[in-house]
């Protein structure tokens, strides 16, 4: 540098020091302020970076029936999600995701809404995918990188048909229902109950799900577990043991009629407990137990058999002579007949009320009867004027206090409620006339606007099998147990009722071929005219217990259309009870049950005779 | 003949650069650490050594060369080096370039090959022809030749285009002219077009930034013929003028680039992540680091170019401030040590090659430290010694080897 002083070559150097240091200590003061003072904002980031934290579902609690069989379990099903990026490359991952897995035109736009609407959270492409498909996608893995594939518990029903209407069916989370706030921290993809037990214990069965934390790449690929922060074990649903037998509601099946539409209930008298809760037809719940497809949907929805309906609980129908136990009851409760009471009028075939001839259904009439030949005989022109006797206004307001315009109260969505005149405002309002006290005459025989479901008859009966209370039935073995209502009648007046409907399974009686060798059977037929010039709504409502002993089950069939109750209802009421107590009594089952099919196989029907009750 | 070979004389300088290479391998190798092993970057660290070895081999033998070559083949090699560059530019228009950042990397070595040897020859050339005057600049008209000889390869590296590149060339014409005793308001107002450039971004930023050029002009009027104070104003109101033209001609991934700058989240999916995520990066390293290949966010490839222009961002996660510090304190007394050199330095020649060196090496450290923390636009430069790249390591530690001969030699 001879043509530059040294002087002038130490400022230019001394200069250039400074040029190089100023610019590096401007960087370390960038540094120390990122590295040092924001740190932990950055740490956080890059946390939040690589962690991606899923949603392990948890398995749904067990059902099971009375004996601990199984009605409703898991077994492992995949869902396949996509985790969330740009919603084209999204959108390109769905694509290719179909040459795969199949999925409805439904799925596909639901899908494709969610993702361009930038979800935070994984889209569930698949709630239940397909083995095959989840073993090719596996295989492909790197050529999906924003797939996520989960096991996920799915549920089953081994009971298949027997359970639907009582269990339910389970569905995935629709928006509705998120924005609902029904169910608890519910997030998109949750399988929640939708119908049946598994609606009305949702928040049991559910259980809480976990979260895991998985690390991501750049590329939203899962890397592997997260070792840094522990997640959160999922939990499983409460098991829920049901009052409900299996066997029962097996054999119940195999002895209703084949092709006819109906229920049977069977109530444990002592606590309510449901035994059985039979809809025919039924369908499979399994359909549900994944993502069911709107055309799955719509065929059960517009079977022309209603599958789907639950008549045992939801199904309205006329109770005919069957609820003139329950005028006998509002009698015996107001005092206004005593057992052994006789009518003024005798049965001649018919009763002259006002200018109406009101007629009994046998035209040579009963002669004169006590209240147990009235309801052995089910003699219309008795409960004429026991209705008369108890008026109009008192028995509508005793048969509302009985619940005949309600619920039971069970442990199930959507029961149906009686239908049952509030009052007699009812004739006011649905047809603009005061009601004559005449109106008693068709509502004490049990016709007129009165139309229940076999479940409000069964507990009505349970009502009449023990000391005049009615717990509500329940399904759930470990609900604690629902005061219903009660009937306040001494205990004799109880048992004279109960006369009269054992006296109809004793020699004479409408339903004597129904009468069981080891048990006690009581009941009342009913042919409920159905309208419309179709059969007739074939009813049984009956209880059985030892013989000489109380009654210990209560079980109510109903035929649709069946019509004589006591020839197609009553065999299957005597059949399920002796089912179900030669069970709990430790007598061998047997086919051959009821004193018909005994004379149809020539056995020894000695045990038919005539005994008088207990 | 000297006792003691070139290179062992300044063994503060050689050690430092052997100490950077080697913590370049290091980061390197780290970069290929990933928990998705991919197969771009996991053996790269053994060609960057191997690069390494060469660039030592080249530091043993071109140290020894007499220095007076250099001066001999300074003019041969700039023609040839912007011969080549321009054939390169034709060759490599026929090859398609990969979008966003990415597209730097796809052409790899064949690109940066002839820049980075460009870029020495430019110094070579521009320090002899500054040594050869008898006087510092005095005058703007002075620095027309080297800026000339600056602007030609600048320009063909700027079509390629690598903006990045082309800056280094700016850094080099710098130091060289301010070595060369250039007085400082000649140099800023050699600068100013550039400063306008910018500025133009704002018509009132720029108008004000006019004005106060102006009445520096006038203050300086007895030093510079009137038509340079013409020529300065009217480069300026040029740069002006262009840059809105400049601005739309730039490719939609340079204008993000740019943009995203100033605000990262205006597109954090693209041109913005990268930013966002080195500086996640850097930050989440701390006081001391996540540890040697324990990077989380370099093992789960956050940062695209991890082990090219955004080596820096592992370095700063895995070793924290401690070794960002460390880093910039090795580079600092590497600076410190050539302007030494220089200041010692017994002929015009090698004061101003190791100026130009120096030119070269700070802008690439300070772009590519200051766009890893978002200090600057990411403009895609690496860092001297540390990122990946064979070409430029090995062109590195041949201008290295040239600084250390040309800095003992004898007028």
């Amino acid at each position: 540098m001879s043509r530059l002083r040294p002087q002038q070559r130490k400022t230019l150097a001394t200069r250039a020091r400074v040029f190089v240091v100023v610019p590096l200590a401007l960087l370390v003061g960038v540094l120390f302020r990122a590295q040092v003072l924001r740190s932990s904002d950055w740490l956080l980031q890059s946390e939040e970076n690589r962690l991606r934290s899923l949603v392990v579902p948890a398995p749904r609690g067990i059902i099971r029936d009375r004996a601990g069989r199984v009605l409703a379990d898991n077994i492992p099903g995949y869902s396949v999600a996509i985790v969330p990026d740009q919603p084209d490359s999204m959108l390109s991952t769905l694509r290719r995701l179909r040459e795969h897995l199949v999925l409805s035109g439904e799925r596909l736009e639901d899908v494709t809404r969610q993702i361009q609407g930038r979800p935070p959270r994984p889209v569930l492409v698949s709630v239940d995918a397909p083995f095959d498909a989840v073993a090719a996608l596996e295989e492909r893995r790197s050529g999906f990188p924003r797939l996520l594939i989960q096991s996920r518990p799915k549920r089953r029903y081994p009971a298949r048909e027997l359970g639907a209407h009582v269990l339910g069916y389970v569905g995935e989370i629709n928006e509705a229902e998120l924005e609902s706030g029904d169910f608890e921290g519910a997030e998109p993809g949750w399988i929640v109950g939708r119908s049946g037990i598994e609606a009305t214990y949702e928040s049991m069965l559910q259980g809480k799900p976990g979260t895991r934390y998985v690390e991501v790449d750049a590329r939203g690929r899962i890397v592997g577990p997260f070792g840094g922060v522990s997640g959160v074990a999922e939990e499983p649903g409460t098991d829920i043991d049901l009052n409900l037998d299996l066997d029962l509601m097996e054999w119940i099946h195999h002895i209703f009629p084949e092709g006819m539409k109906g229920s049977v209930v069977a109530l444990d008298v002592e606590t309510g407990g449901v035994l059985a809760l039979y809809s025919a037809p039924s369908f499979d719940p399994n359909v549900f137990a994944g993502v069911v497809s709107r055309a799955e949907w719509s065929r059960l929805v517009n079977d022309s058999e209603s599958p789907l309906y639950h008549r045992a609980v939801m199904g309205r129908y006329p109770p005919g002579s069957a609820w003139k136990l329950a005028t006998a009851a509002i009698a015996l409760e107001l005092g206004v007949v005593a057992p052994g009471d006789r009518m003024s009028t005798p049965c001649q075939g018919s009763f002259v009320y006002g200018n109406r001839i009101a007629r009994c259904w046998k035209p040579e009439g009963h002669g004169s009867l006590d209240l147990a030949g009235a309801i052995q005989h089910s003699c219309n022109v008795y409960f004429y004027q026991l209705g008369l006797r108890i008026g109009l206004e008192r028995l509508l307001e005793f048969g509302n206090r009985m619940g005949f315009g309600d619920q039971c109260g069970i442990d199930l969505p959507r029961e149906a409620g009686g239908n049952f005149p509030e009052g007699v405002g009812y004739w006011q309002r649905r047809y603009d006339y005061e009601p004559l006290e005449g109106e008693v005459l068709s509502l004490a025989i049990g016709q007129g606007p009165n139309d229940q479901t076999p479940l409000k008859m069964a507990q009505f009966l349970v009502a009449i099998a023990r000391d005049g209370s009615a717990p509500a039935p329940t399904l759930y073995g470990g609900a604690p147990a629902r005061e219903g209502w009660w009937l306040d009648i001494p205990p004799e007046h109880l048992a004279s009722i109960r006369e009269g409907i054992h006296r109809v399974t004793q020699p004479g009686g409408t339903a004597h071929l129904s009468s069981l060798e080891h048990f006690d059977l009581l009941g009342k037929t009913s042919t409920a005219e159905s309208g419309g010039g179709r059969p007739a709504h074939a009813w049984f409502i009956g209880m059985a217990g030892l013989r000489g002993g109380p009654p210990e089950i209560v079980v109510v069939a109903l035929v649709e259309f069946g019509g004589s109750g006591s020839e197609v209802a009553a065999p299957l009421v005597a059949k399920a009870a002796d089912y179900y107590l030669r069970g709990v009594h430790g007598i061998p089952r047997d086919t051959i049950q009821t004193l018909r099919e005994y004379l149809v196989v020539g056995r020894n029907t000695a045990w038919a005779a005539f005994r008088p009750a207990g | 003949m000297k006792a003691r070979p070139a290179w062992f004389s300044e063994a503060g300088f050689t050690a430092t650069i052997l100490v950077l290479s080697l913590l370049g391998v290091a980061m390197i190798f780290s970069a290929g650490v990933l928990e998705v092993p991919s197969q771009i970057t996991e053996g790269l660290w053994l060609r960057q050594g191997v690069f390494l070895g060469a660039g030592i081999v080249g530091l043993l033998v071109v140290s020894r060369l007499s220095p007076r070559m250099f001066e001999w083949v300074a003019m041969p090699a700039y023609v040839l080096s912007v011969g080549v560059l321009a054939v390169t530019l034709v060759v490599g228009s026929g090859t398609g370039t990969a979008e966003g950042v990415k597209s730097f990397l796809s052409i790899g070595g064949f690109r940066f090959q002839p820049a980075e040897a460009a870029k020495i020859a430019t110094v070579l050339a521009l320090a002899l022809l500054l040594a050869r005057r008898e006087d510092p600049p005095r005058y703007l008209r002075d620095l027309l030749t080297p800026a000339a000889l600056v602007v030609v390869p600048l320009a063909l590296v700027l079509l390629q285009p690598d903006l990045g590149t082309a800056l280094a060339f700016v850094g080099i014409f710098f130091a060289i002219i301010f070595w060369a005793g250039t007085p400082w308001p000649l140099v800023l107002f050699a600068a100013s077009p550039g400063v306008a450039l910018i500025l133009a971004y704002s018509a009132r930023v720029w108008s004000v930034y006019i004005v106060l050029l102006a009445i520096g002009l006038y203050l300086y009027r007895f030093r510079l013929y009137l038509v340079e104070s013409v020529s300065v104003i009217l480069g300026n109101v040029a740069a002006g003028a262009i840059a809105q033209p400049l601005w739309n001609s730039l490719a939609e991934y340079q204008r993000n680039r740019l943009l995203v700058f100033l605000d990262p989240g205006l597109d954090p999916r693209d041109a913005g992540w990268q930013l966002i995520q080195s500086k996640v990066a850097v930050g989440s390293g701390g006081l001391l680091g996540k540890g040697f290949t324990a990077g989380t966010q370099k093992r789960l490839a956050f940062i695209p170019e991890q082990h090219t222009d955004f080596i820096f961002s592992v370095l700063g996660e895995e070793f924290g401030f401690i070794g960002t510090v460390l880093l910039l304190a090795l580079f600092g007394f590497l600076f410190l040590r050539m302007i030494r050199m220089a200041e010692t330095a017994r002929t015009p020649f090698a004061g101003m090659f190791i100026f130009g060196i120096l030119g070269i090496w700070f802008t690439h450290v300070f772009i590519n430290v200051g766009m890893t923390i978002g200090v600057v636009p990411i403009t895609g430069i690496p860092l001297p010694f540390i990122s990946y790249g064979g070409s430029f390591l090995l062109m590195s530690w041949l201008a290295a080897a040239t600084v250390v001969a040309v800095a003992n030699a004898d007028p």
